[in-house]
C-alpha cells in the first residue's frame, strides 16, 4: 500500500505578540505559540488516522494545515506523492484541493444560514466545474439529490434552509458538501463533538459506510477516545503541538506506552464497569506560550527524571509503535 | 423507607408562546434521599437542565411551573416567594453550572465572592468567613489557597475555576447540590479530577447531589441512581447498574447501544433513527413511539406511566404487556 497523505516535520508558529505600540511603550517582547511543532505521519489509502489530545494540543491546526487553510511555517504535506506547498502553480493546486475536503465541528456555524442546501452542496460542484455549464439547474439538482441520498437525507431536502434541520442532519449536509467533489481524503475536525450520542452514532455509521463504499481516507480529529477507538485504524496522541505516540489502534488501546496516553485512557469514564474508581490525573495542560523545557509532559509525568526536564525526547520506534519518551526508551516503564 | 430529601411530584413546566403553550416538562416525578447522588441524563432538549432550574427556582421567564410540587425535606419550595427562595438557594440547595467562567463574577476576586456567599448564609465574622474560604479552597485542591483568594477568575484555568465554583456551592453546607453539566466544558483529564472531587466532597459534607449530564460514563462512575429523560418525561429511573446493564425502556437500550464502548469491537453502532421531537410536535401516546423499534398499536394512543420493571421503573407498555426486558 502507498501512503495517500505524507506529512513530514510539519510545524506552525502563530505570532501572538501584543500590538506594536504596546511593544514599544511597555517594552513587551514578541510572543509566539508553537501550535504544531514537528509532526510527521503517513496515512495509507482507505485507512483512518485519528489524532487525539486535549484542547490546545494543536490537533485542529494540523487539520487546517493539511487542507491548506493555514500555510505551514516549516515542513511539508505530500498528497498522493505530490507536494502541496505554495511553490506549485495555482491550477495544479486546485486539482489537488478538489481531492481533499474538510468537515468541521460545529454544524451550526459551518453552513451559510442564508443559503438553501441546494446552494450549499452545489457550490463546490460549480466551483470546481463538475457540472456542465449547459446542464443548468436540473443537472445540479440531480447531483445534489444524489449526494443527499448518500448521507441518508431526502433529495427534496435541497430546497430547505439549514435552520430547518437538526444538528445531526446539518452535519449530514456538511458531509454531503464535502463529498460533492468526489474527494479521496476527508479531514474531519471533531465532526460529532457537538452532537448527542444517539445522533453521533448515526453520523459515525454514515462515515463508516461511506468509507467502505467509496474507499475514502480519513484524518479524524477528536478528544473522545471511545469514538476514536470505534473509527480509527491508527491513532496519534498529541500533547502541546507534538506527537507523543503513534500506533495501530489495537496496540495503543491494549498496550499504551507513553505516560500521557496511559493517563488519557485512565481518564475515560467506563460505563460498563459501574463503580470502578479511576485514578485522577494530576495537574493541567501547561500554558502553550511558555511550555516546559525538555519533554513537555514532564511536570505531570509520574515517571519523569532529570533527563526528561532538559532533553526533548524524539519519536522512536519500539516494536512497531512510535513513542517519544525517555522512560520508555530506557525501559523504566 | 428512607426519609426523602427532595421529592419532585408530577412536575410540569410550561413556556407560553404566541403560538400556544409548550409543555417542556410533563409529569416528572423522582426523589433524592439524603446523601444520595441521582444522575439525570438525556439528550439536548430532553428537559434535564430545566428540571434542575425548576428545583433551584431559577426558571427563566416566561417558563413557569404549571403543576405538581417540589418538596425539600417535606416542605414545599416551588411556590415560595422570591425572598424566601433566595434564602434556601445557596443555604440549603447549592448550584454548580456548566460554564465556570460565567458563574463567577469577573470583576470581584475569588475571595470576595466566597466570603460574601459565606456571610450571606452563615452568621460569621469577616475573618472567620475568610478562614472558611481558605479552608474550602484547600479542600477543593487549589494550591496556595491563601494567595489565590485575592486573584480574579480570569487568573484561574478552567479546571481551577470549576473547583472554585464547587467551593462556592459548598460554602454554606447545603443539603442538596444541583450540578448542571459540571464537567462538560472541561478536558477529559480535568473532567476526571473534578468528578472525583465532587464525589468526595459531597460524601464528606453529607450533601446529596442531582447531577445533570448527557455523559453516561460520568453517570456510571458517580451516581447511585439515574433518571433517563426523553422529551420532557421520565423514560426510566432506577439504580445505575440496572439501568446500564438491563435497560427496560427501548430508548434507554438505544442510548446505551449508541455509545462507543471501550471494551468491545463493533463494526456499526446501534443507532436510534430520527431525532427527539420538538416541543410543539410531541406525538400522542408514548413520546418515543415514532423512533421505537418495538412499537405497538397501543403506544400510539395511550401514554405509559412509570411501571415497576424489576429493579427499575420504566414508562413503557412492553413492561406491562409481557414484563420482558427491552
Amino acid at each position: 500500500m502507498t501512503a495517500l497523505v505524507e506529512v513530514l516535520d510539519l510545524a506552525k508558529v502563530f505570532d501572538v505578540s501584543p500590538p506594536w505600540l504596546n511593544r514599544v511603550i511597555e517594552r513587551k517582547p514578541r510572543q509566539f505559540v508553537h501550535a504544531v511543532d514537528g509532526v510527521s505521519f503517513r496515512i495509507e489509502r482507505g485507512r483512518t488516522l485519528a489524532l487525539v489530545g486535549e484542547s490546545g494540543c494543536g490537533k485542529s491546526t494540523v487539520a487546517r494545515l493539511l487542507v491548506g487553510l493555514y500555510a505551514p511555517t516549516r515542513g511539508s504535506v505530500r498528497f498522493d506523492g505530490q507536494a502541496t506547498d505554495a511553490t506549485r502553480d495555482a491550477a495544479e493546486l486546485r486539482t489537488l484541493r478538489r481531492r481533499m475536503q474538510m468537515i468541521f465541528q460545529d454544524p451550526y456555524a459551518s453552513l451559510n444560514p442564508r443559503w438553501k442546501v441546494l446552494e450549499i452542496v452545489g457550490e463546490p460542484l460549480r466551483e470546481h466545474g463538475l457540472i456542465s455549464p449547459a446542464g443548468g439547474t436540473d443537472e445540479l439538482r440531480a447531483k445534489v439529490g444524489e449526494l443527499l441520498l448518500s448521507v441518508g437525507l431526502a433529495a427534496a431536502d435541497s430546497e430547505k434552509f439549514p435552520h430547518q434541520f437538526s444538528g445531526g442532519q446539518r452535519q449530514r449536509v456538511s458531509i454531503a458538501r464535502a463529498l460533492a467533489t468526489q474527494p479521496e481524503f476527508l479531514v474531519c475536525d471533531e465532526p460529532t463533538s457537538a452532537l448527542d450520542v444517539s445522533v453521533q452514532a448515526q453520523v459515525l455509521n454514515i462515515m463508516k459506510d461511506l468509507q467502505h463504499r467509496q474507499g475514502l481516507t480519513y484524518l479524524f480529529i477528536s478528544h473522545n477516545l471511545a469514538v476514536v477507538r470505534h473509527v480509527a485504524d491508527q491513532v496519534g496522541v498529541m500533547y502541546l503541538g507534538r506527537l507523543v505516540e503513534l500506533a495501530d489502534k489495537a496496540d495503543l488501546f491494549s498496550r499504551p506506552r507513553h505516560p500521557y496516553t496511559r493517563m488519557l485512557l485512565d481518564a475515560i469514564p467506563d460505563i460498563h464497569m459501574s463503580g470502578r474508581a479511576r485514578t485522577p490525573v494530576q495537574g493541567e495542560v501547561p500554558n502553550p506560550l511558555n511550555p516546559p523545557g525538555g519533554c513537555a509532559f514532564h511536570p505531570r509525568c509520574p515517571h519523569a527524571n532529570a533527563r526528561c526536564a532538559v532533553e526533548r525526547p524524539l519519536l522512536q520506534t519500539f516494536q512497531g509503535v512510535q513513542v517519544a519518551c525517555h522512560a520508555v526508551e530506557e525501559g523504566r516503564i | 423507607m428512607n426519609k426523602l430529601l427532595l421529592d419532585v411530584r408530577h412536575l410540569r413546566v410550561e413556556f407560553p408562546t404566541r403560538r400556544g403553550t409548550l409543555l417542556a416538562l410533563d409529569d416528572i416525578s423522582f426523589s433524592i434521599a439524603p446523601g444520595e447522588i441521582l444522575g439525570v441524563v438525556g439528550e439536548s432538549g430532553a428537559g434535564k437542565s430545566l428540571t434542575g432550574a425548576a428545583i433551584i427556582g431559577l426558571l427563566e421567564p416566561p417558563g413557569r411551573i404549571a403543576g405538581g410540587e417540589i418538596l425539600l425535606d417535606g416542605q414545599r419550595i416551588d411556590n415560595l416567594p422570591y425572598e424566601q427562595m433566595r434564602r434556601i438557594r445557596g443555604r440549603r440547595i447549592g448550584a454548580i453550572f456548566q460554564d465556570p467562567l460565567t458563574s463567577l463574577n469577573p470583576l470581584y476576586t475569588i475571595g470576595r465572592q466566597l466570603i460574601e456567599t459565606i456571610q450571606t448564609h452563615l452568621p460569621v465574622s469577616h475573618e472567620e468567613a475568610r478562614q472558611r474560604a481558605i479552608h474550602l479552597l484547600q479542600e477543593t485542591g487549589i494550591p496556595a489557597a491563601e494567595q489565590r483568594l485575592d486573584q480574579y477568575p480570569h487568573q484561574f484555568s478552567g479546571g481551577m475555576r470549576q473547583r472554585v465554583v464547587i467551593a462556592l456551592a459548598l460554602a454554606a453546607e447545603p443539603e442538596l447540590i444541583v450540578a448542571d453539566e459540571p464537567t462538560t466544558a472541561l478536558d477529559v483529564s480535568i473532567q476526571a479530577q473534578i468528578i472525583s472531587l465532587l464525589k468526595r466532597l459531597c460524601r464528606e459534607h453529607g450533601a446529596a447531589v442531582m447531577l445533570v449530564t448527557h455523559d453516561m460514563g460520568v453517570i456510571a462512575e458517580t451516581c447511585d441512581r439515574v433518571a433517563v429523560l426523553y422529551a420532557g418525561r421520565v423514560a426510566e429511573i432506577g439504580p445505575v447498574a440496572d439501568v446500564i446493564h438491563h435497560p427496560q425502556h427501548p430508548y434507554t437500550a438505544g442510548l446505551m447501544g449508541s455509545i462507543p464502548a471501550m471494551d468491545e469491537d463493533r463494526e456499526r453502532l446501534l443507532q436510534i433513527d430520527g431525532s427527539m421531537p420538538r416541543l410543539n410536535a410531541i406525538p400522542a401516546g408514548c413520546a418515543f413511539n415514532p423512533r421505537c423499534p418495538r412499537v405497538m398499536p397501543r403506544c400510539r394512543i395511550e401514554r405509559p406511566e412509570l411501571f415497576d420493571a424489576g429493579a427499575t421503573r420504566a414508562a413503557c407498555w412492553l413492561v406491562v404487556e409481557n414484563g420482558v426486558a427491552a
